[in-house]
């Protein structure tokens, strides 16, 4: 039972994620840059928040925490296409993927989840470190990342977090399903990327949209990949709300799972391979 | 042939080459557009609740960000050989051809292409630009407009000198340093807020390594018509502009020293 329904799923995600792991170089320019934005973005912030207006339901430290998370955990994002499955789509090599004797939407989603999930942990790791531990030592302490409130919220994160990886494959899954179409994937890259970017709460903490905007931005998918678990992190979301942005997760997560499924079975029966 | 006439003949077929794929043209714009329009919309939500930045204004906010990223967006579109020097040219040793044609390699480099779906964030910068000087009610003079025109002019050759630098560093890394990105991006989002409300650090980075401040913020200044905060006199927000063109030829004294130290990779 084990060996043909997950052990094909884990060996895909095991070989994916060591392969990723070999890109350090990339790793050390991607954060070297996200600690150049992520120290602009907190002096910007900084200074809005300098001459008490405004009435935010986050705190300065609460925020800059937030962009800290951000910028540690941006490789999460399902911003764009994996670029392997695009070329598989130009090249025609995608036949090869309806030979395999694995459920090939699942196949996909494990894929996208080891993409993500290394990308992710070589890049989170040293941002995490130095924006709190270091940034203290060095006299930056008012823009460092401040722990969690508690070891509750810590737990509730990590929850949130683990809800975040898996909304991400399910979104990356279902933007890859949509080259089929398109062939070149740049055009989903264009359109998803900015949406992604602002609604997700990257560009700016949602909490600090309009009062107006906040009950459909708290409700939309994409607050899930950031704003939730990082509100959950200081506790400005706890105990049942907390549980409902991880639950609002969950369910996005199903209904772009369902989505995908029902696409990739719609898509594989009409597919034209490129020949060639 | 004059190398205004040769760029002109190579920006030619560059756009000919584009336009043989109209919709990749189109939506790589758009996405310029909107990937720049999100960034603004952060900035009009932030000015929305807080109200004022110190005591800037998002009408002022505007101009700094509108002239900003309309100089970036010419430099992005006219700086492509450059970028991709490294990977395209160094480790391909394809570098070798251009050093045989007699004319000026950072000319045939600015040739290379020219990226047209540069004209999303260009627009973009337009927009804002356009939104900031309905907002304020400055006096259009022959004199600000000048100022305007040559911080935007003097922009483009920071930011084009950046490139040139980072492509210079090819000589001896081979490959391109990504983290060169910092500079040019970083530049851009960080000269999108006056540089004044930055920590010092920063601003005497962006003044006296990279005169970023010099395109971006004292020329707005001068334009704006009000005391610079940081002190800075009124001649020098007049002249300031004329620093970007300092850089670029730094940098392209930069490139010909990297140039005479250039080993072929072979081929």
């Amino acid at each position: 039972m084990f060996d043909t329904l997950v052990r094909p799923y884990l060996a895909i995600f095991a070989a994916r994620f060591l392969t990723l792991l070999q890109y350090r170089a990339a790793a050390f320019a991607g954060i070297v840059t996200q600690f150049w934005f992520g120290a602009i973005m907190v002096m910007a912030l900084s200074a809005f928040y300098a001459d008490g207006r405004g009435s935010p339901s986050i705190s300065l430290a609460e925020a800059i925490t937030y962009i800290w998370l951000g910028q540690a955990f941006l490789g999460l994002l399902p911003w764009n296409v994996d670029p392997e499955i695009a070329l598989m789509m130009r090249t025609g090599n995608v036949a090869y993927e309806r030979l395999r004797p694995v459920d090939t939407y699942f196949y996909w989603f494990a894929r996208a989840l080891a993409w993500r999930a290394a990308v992710t942990l070589l890049r989170s790791i040293p941002i995490l470190i130095v924006t709190s531990a270091v940034f203290a030592f060095v006299g930056l302490g008012a823009w460092s990342l401040r722990p969690p409130s508690s070891s509750e919220s810590l737990a509730l994160f990590v929850l949130s977090m683990t809800a975040v990886v898996h909304l991400s494959a399910a979104m990356t899954t279902l933007l890859n399903i949509s080259v089929v179409w398109t062939i070149s994937g740049q055009g989903i890259n264009v359109i998803t990327n900015s949406l992604v970017l602002i609604l997700s709460g990257m560009v700016i903490p949602l909490p600090l949209f309009p009062e107006w905007a906040q009950p459909v931005l708290f409700v939309q998918p994409l607050a899930g990949l950031v704003d939730i678990p990082y509100r959950i992190y200081f506790a400005n979301l706890s105990g049942r709300e907390a549980l409902g942005g991880i639950a609002l997760q969950i369910c996005w997560t199903m209904v772009f799972i369902v989505l995908g499924h029902l696409l990739m079975a719609h898509t594989m029966r009409r597919i034209q391979i490129q020949g060639g | 042939m004059g190398a205004v006439r040769l760029y002109g003949r190579y920006a030619a077929a560059s756009i000919k080459a584009q336009m043989q794929y109209p919709a990749s043209f189109v939506l790589l714009s758009l996405g310029q557009f909107l990937s720049t329009v999100v960034e603004f919309i952060g900035v009009w939500a932030l000015f929305s609740r807080f109200q004022s930045l110190g005591n800037w204004t998002l009408a002022q906010v505007a101009l700094f960000y509108g002239t900003v990223n309309i100089a970036f967006a010419l430099a992005d579109m006219i700086s492509r050989g450059f970028d991709v020097f490294g990977p395209q040219f160094v480790r391909t040793g394809d570098f070798d051809r251009l050093l045989l044609r007699p004319r000026a390699t950072a000319l045939q480099l600015l040739g290379y292409e020219l990226r047209l779906t540069r004209l999303g964030r260009f627009l973009q910068g337009v927009l804002v630009l356009a939104i900031a000087v309905g907002l304020l009610d400055l006096s259009w003079g022959a004199r600000e407009v000048a100022l305007l025109l040559s911080a935007i002019a003097g922009g483009v050759a920071l930011f084009v000198g950046l490139v040139v630098l980072q492509a210079t560093l090819a000589f001896w890394t081979v490959e391109s340093l990504e983290v060169a990105n910092t500079l040019t991006y970083g530049g851009v989002t960080a000269a999108q807020y006056p540089i004044e409300i930055y920590s010092k650090w920063l601003r005497e980075f962006f003044t006296f390594v990279v005169p970023l401040s010099c395109v971006a913020y004292f020329p707005i200044v001068g334009i704006l018509g009000i005391d610079d905060p940081l002190g800075a006199s009124r001649w020098f927000l007049w002249v300031s502009p004329l620093f970007g063109f300092v850089f670029l030829g730094i940098s392209l004294m930069t490139w010909r020293v990297g140039e005479r130290h250039y080993t072929s990779t072979g081929n």
